[in-house]
């Protein structure tokens, strides 16, 4: 599944922004990881994972571009600052922002068929 | 050419260095060294320090002065702008001193006190400037100056009577090439650009030249972007004769803005020495967890990938302030980081352990009070045991 798909079939139930697309949005979205400990996803996120975090500052564009993400989805409208969007666009990285929390994205990503990570 | 000494030469021998002589001077041997992709040349003097090494110490030693941190910047941006070196020479013949100075002057009057001097230089982060009376070019005050009267208890004493009276300048048309020769010549550091009736119009450092002529360069580059040395080319060639490429990166303390380049630029190298994927995200791994740790842990440090045959070795050392207990520091989940660095989601403990995870060999040694040696090995063939 494409990233740009997950974004057509969920967009509007997650009320998914777009924040950076990064002209990355073919990319295949390979399972999901969610957590906010960065030492944690990026030991155990796999390649292609897309990240649902309430993290939003710069740092976690180095997590995703390091462990090789597919796209992170900051989650309860946390502020995301504009060092972070740059970055993101930089580095090739595709950020979404909803209001909704953790869990809920987590469900509705699983029930699109997005699997987790192994 | 400087003498080789036998001594040299049998130990060069004995370890099989290769030892080559040339009679340029290391900014050119660097431009040129640079120019075939290798990204880090180590400069060492007779007693085997760096170049920043020495730097820290100045700035250790004159604590009041911020040079030390002046002086890092210039180098990191010399060595980004060394690559493109037989360009900027090119250049350095079509361009006048006009075009690549600095117009916005920050100039002192005699009369003031070395102590404004001081605090000139620390604000606009320079290392020298004019000294004008009434408009004419009275002499020029450096760092060095500042260093000094403040060794001699003279930080009040005023301008005119620490200044060095005898001003190199240059004529704003005079080609930058003219430029260099008297740097060279002078061992300067800056010279004042006077106009056809000796009045300073602008300044030029040798930081200008580099900086500048980039900036002029850039456009022109893209277009024949072709035509550079493949930089994985350089390296597998280098590779082939068991030579070992050390990519070295600062990592500032507290800086989280700027945290995680050193790795993503060494995972880009890799990528274009096309090492398999799954092995460079192992690399990448460790060296993201090492460098967030001199971030969030140490007063500053480096952060290096030692990529040689078959192998690539993720380094950091740091010069503080040491780990109390290494066998705790190990242990998962055990963590020393402040509270708003764990809400920023770091510092969870297990940094270490994905380090660990990741090596094929890994090694950390550290005591309080001394700083933090990391090696983290990665073998590029076979499988992980």
């Amino acid at each position: 599944v494409k990233l740009r798909d997950v974004v057509e079939t969920l967009g509007p139930r997650l009320r998914l922004r777009v924040v950076a697309d990064a002209g990355e949005m073919d990319k295949e979205v390979t399972g999901g990881y969610t957590g906010d400990l960065l030492s944690h996803v990026i030991g155990k996120a796999q390649p292609g994972n897309i990240w649902v975090t309430v993290q939003s500052h710069p740092n976690i564009v180095a997590v995703a571009v390091m462990a090789g993400l597919s796209g992170i989805i900051i989650v309860e409208d946390a502020a995301v600052d504009a060092m972070t969007i740059r970055k993101a666009q930089d580095e090739h990285i595709p950020l979404f922002a909803t209001p909704l929390n953790s869990y809920q994205v987590v469900a509705m990503l699983a029930q699109a068929g997005v699997a987790p990570a192994e | 050419v400087r003498i080789i000494t036998p001594e040299t030469l049998r130990l060069a021998d004995e370890k099989g260095i290769v030892l080559v002589s040339t009679p340029c001077s290391m900014f050119e041997a660097c431009g040129r060294l640079y120019q075939m992709g290798l990204e880090s040349v180590d400069i060492r003097d007779a007693e085997r320090r760096s170049t920043e090494e020495r730097l820290t110490e100045l700035s250790a030693k004159y604590k009041q002065f911020d040079i030390g941190v002046k002086g890092l910047r210039d180098l990191e941006h010399s060595q980004a702008t060394l690559r493109e070196y037989g360009r900027i020479q090119e250049l350095m013949y079509e361009l006048s001193v006009c075009d690549i100075m600095t117009t916005k002057v920050v100039t002192v009057n005699p009369s003031d006190s070395m102590r404004h001097a001081k605090e000139l230089l620390r604000l606009h982060r320079i290392s020298g400037m004019p000294v004008l009376e009434a408009g004419r070019l009275e002499g020029v005050i450096s760092i060095e100056d500042v260093i000094k009267a403040l060794e001699e208890h003279r930080i009040d004493s005023e301008v005119r009577k620490r200044m060095s009276r005898h001003v190199v300048s240059i004529g704003a048309h005079e080609r930058v090439i003219e430029a260099v020769r008297k740097f060279s010549k002078s061992g300067l550091g800056r010279l004042p650009v006077v106009d056809e009736s000796g009045v300073l119009v602008g300044i030029l450092t040798k930081g200008d030249i580099t900086g500048r002529l980039i900036t002029i360069l850039e456009p022109r580059l893209e277009q024949d972007v072709a035509q550079k040395p493949q930089f994985h080319e350089v390296i597998e060639n280098l590779l082939a004769d068991e030579a070992t490429l050390t990519l070295r990166y600062r990592v500032v303390a507290n800086d989280f803005a700027r945290a995680g380049e050193g790795s993503s630029k060494i995972k880009r190298a890799l990528q274009s020495l096309r090492v398999p994927a799954a092995l460079i995200r192992r690399v990448a791994i460790s060296s993201y967890e090492a460098e967030m740790n001199l971030v969030i842990h140490s007063e500053g440090g480096y952060l290096s990938a030692e990529i040689g045959p078959g192998q690539v070795s993720i380094v950091t050392e740091d010069s503080g302030p040491g780990i109390e207990d290494v066998e705790k520091a190990m242990q998962p989940g055990f963590s020393t980081a402040p509270d708003w660095v764990r809400e920023l989601g770091f510092g969870a403990g297990v940094g270490l352990c994905n380090i660990k995870r990741c090596a094929d060999e890994f090694h950390l040694s550290s005591a309080p009070g001394q700083g933090t040696l990391l090696r983290a090995m990665i073998l590029l063939e076979g499988e992980q045991s």
